[in-house]
């Protein structure tokens, strides 16, 4: 069985947590998903409407504000209970902060940032980048299960996801949580930006690169944005230059994305930022350097001029 | 503030990386080597708070003996001592395996505060800071933006998605991965350069008794997967087409 840990805050699930239940479910055996927290009665009915065996609301006040103590409680106990041969995550910064020390507690292995799971042997082999994805890595597993595994956001559509005919059952365990074992004390999560956005909610982003060559540039990016009812990106230059919010970066040191369109204004395409948008349905690259990387990647591309592409779009989508 | 700061060496950004005869490591014999970028970050921000509470700053990285020189680029930088669990098979060692070598070195020492870089640059596990809190009994919080030192406790900054932030309390000793550009690094000066080769560097061995939790099969270079369709023409036509294969074959809209 696999056990896929899903994700939520305020009671509002993570978009992310689709792609591991995917994933789960891409291997053919029996599939239940796990929520933490309190009050999980409409996300985890949400979640019943993928095609697996059960959804476990794992329950506790404790658990109501995230905290690394409380999630590694929790979860070791219930795992412990549940026996599965594998956990999925998604690699989220909430995975990343609690799952290596679960592991550790549990002493099972953590592969973490996988993209695929394949047939290796008896058993599986999970695909993930090394060398800030200059190469590929198959890693297995050693040591006995169950075997925690992380997705990279992106890494599986999810518009793939199997959903049931009817609705999975959904049980409610209480969570074995001691507060007073909790060492985290968590204030309020704030945005610091006013329109701080969570682009990896985003169905639609129009992301610019070192093409758009001046901030005063920005407004036709806005503009082609706004047509599109998509979110504003960019790339690392942009950002540290100041000329959008760091809030707005994709890629290793920013945001990790996978919308339905991704649409590259003037961006090379370095692995720094492919490794935050490749995972997109739909690539569309726009540069004036037919042998810029983006291009590798993308489904459309159109070389060319900026300034002259990105108007005639505004005006053909007007129309 | 007795401050334990955990780095590591990888090969260089710039290295034309290659694999080795049996695909499962690189062949680094002629690679250049560098300190993480991401463990100079919590170098810095160790320095600092040193700086406004006082202490020692102690650096502390496994693997072989090359990783001397990243040690020693620290030290220059403004460490007070260093220690270096020595090991050649720890290039290649999964987290499991580097994280129990250094709470090992660092279990004894008793330090109030340990900082990692978020992940390292070659393998990118992004786990050895978080195994080795648990395994020397610390708390932890990570993707860590700022730290304050307040009542005897930090209160530090976690990044999380989306623009969102988060102040947590945390008890000392407690342990901390630092998020990359948070801070101006400092360079090492001249003076730090000589300073540091008066500056200790303690080798210890690693447990002989660490289990792999994961192991690499086969190593690749990526292929390309998809098939890019070019929109040729005047920007006017190819505006027009692109509109149209987003609407009516992605569907994006």
């Amino acid at each position: 069985m696999v056990l896929v840990i899903a994700e939520q805050r305020d009671g509002k699930l993570n978009r992310a947590s689709w792609e591991p239940i995917i994933a789960a479910q891409g291997l053919g055996g029996p599939v239940k998903v796990a929520l933490l927290g309190q009050g999980l009665e409409a996300a985890a009915a949400e979640l019943a409407a993928a095609k697996v065996d059960e959804v476990v609301r794992v329950e506790h006040a404790s658990l109501e504000a995230y905290t690394a103590d409380g999630f590694v409680q929790a979860l070791a106990a219930f795992i412990a209970a549940e026996a599965p041969a594998h956990v999925f995550f998604t690699h989220t910064y909430q995975t990343r902060d609690f799952a290596p020390a679960l592991a550790a507690r549990l002493d099972r292995a953590l592969i973490t940032d996988v993209v695929a799971a394949k047939p290796h042997g008896d058993g599986l082999a999970f695909t993930r980048p090394m060398f800030q994805a200059k190469v590929v890595a198959d890693v297995v597993a050693e040591g006995p299960a169950p075997h925690l595994v992380s997705f990279q956001i992106g890494a599986f559509k999810v518009d793939a996801l199997v959903r049931g005919d009817t609705a999975a059952p959904v049980r409610a365990v209480d969570a074995a949580v001691d507060p007073a074992a909790i060492r985290q004390r968590p204030e309020a999560p704030f945005q610091e930006a006013k329109q701080a956005v969570d682009l990896s909610q985003a169905e639609r982003i129009v992301s610019v690169g070192r093409g758009i060559k001046a901030p005063e540039h920005l407004e036709m990016a806005k503009e082609l944005a706004a047509a599109l009812q998509a979110e504003l990106a960019a790339s690392r230059p942009i950002c540290d230059a100041g000329w959008l919010p760091m809030d707005r970066q994709i890629g290793s040191s920013g945001q990790t994305v996978a919308p339905k369109l991704y649409l590259a204004l003037g961006i090379s395409g370095a692995i720094q930022h492919v490794v935050g948008m490749k995972g997109s349905r739909t690539i569309v690259a726009i540069n004036k350097d037919p042998e810029a990387p983006i291009f590798e990647i993308a489904d459309y591309g159109i070389t060319g001029d900026l300034f002259e592409v990105v108007p005639a779009i505004i005006t053909a989508l007007k129309a | 503030m007795k401050i334990a700061v955990c780095i590591k060496q990888v090969v260089g950004r710039e290295w034309q990386l290659r694999l080795s005869d049996d695909k499962t490591w690189i062949r680094d014999q002629d690679a250049s080597f560098e300190l993480n970028e991401p463990d100079a970050y919590a170098l810095e921000a160790a320095l600092r708070l040193k700086e406004q509470h006082g202490g020692e700053v102690v650096v502390c990285s496994a693997g072989p003996s090359r990783v001397v020189q990243a040690l020693r680029e620290a030290l220059a930088r403004g460490a007070d001592r260093a220690i270096h669990v020595e090991d050649g098979a720890l290039a290649s060692a999964d987290a499991f395996v580097v994280a129990g070598a250094l709470a090992a070195a660092l279990r004894d020492e008793h330090f109030d505060l340990v900082l990692t870089g978020l992940q390292s640059d070659d393998q990118g596990f992004g786990q050895v800071g978080v195994v080795l809190a648990e395994r020397l009994g610390l708390a932890h919080s990570t993707i860590t933006m700022d730290v304050a030192v307040e009542d005897g406790g930090l209160r530090v900054k976690r990044e999380l998605e989306g623009g969102w932030f988060q102040w947590i309390r945390l008890p000392l000793p407690a342990l901390l991965t630092i998020q990359s550009g948070i801070n101006q690094l400092r360079y090492a000066t001249l003076k730090g350069i000589m300073a540091a080769k008066k500056k200790e560097i303690r080798s210890v061995a690693a447990p002989a008794d660490l289990a792999a939790r994961q192991r690499i099969v086969s190593l690749y270079f990526p292929e390309k997967s998809k098939q890019t369709r070019m929109i040729a023409g005047a920007p006017d036509e190819a505006a027009k087409e692109l509109v149209r294969v987003l609407r009516e074959e992605a569907r994006v809209f």
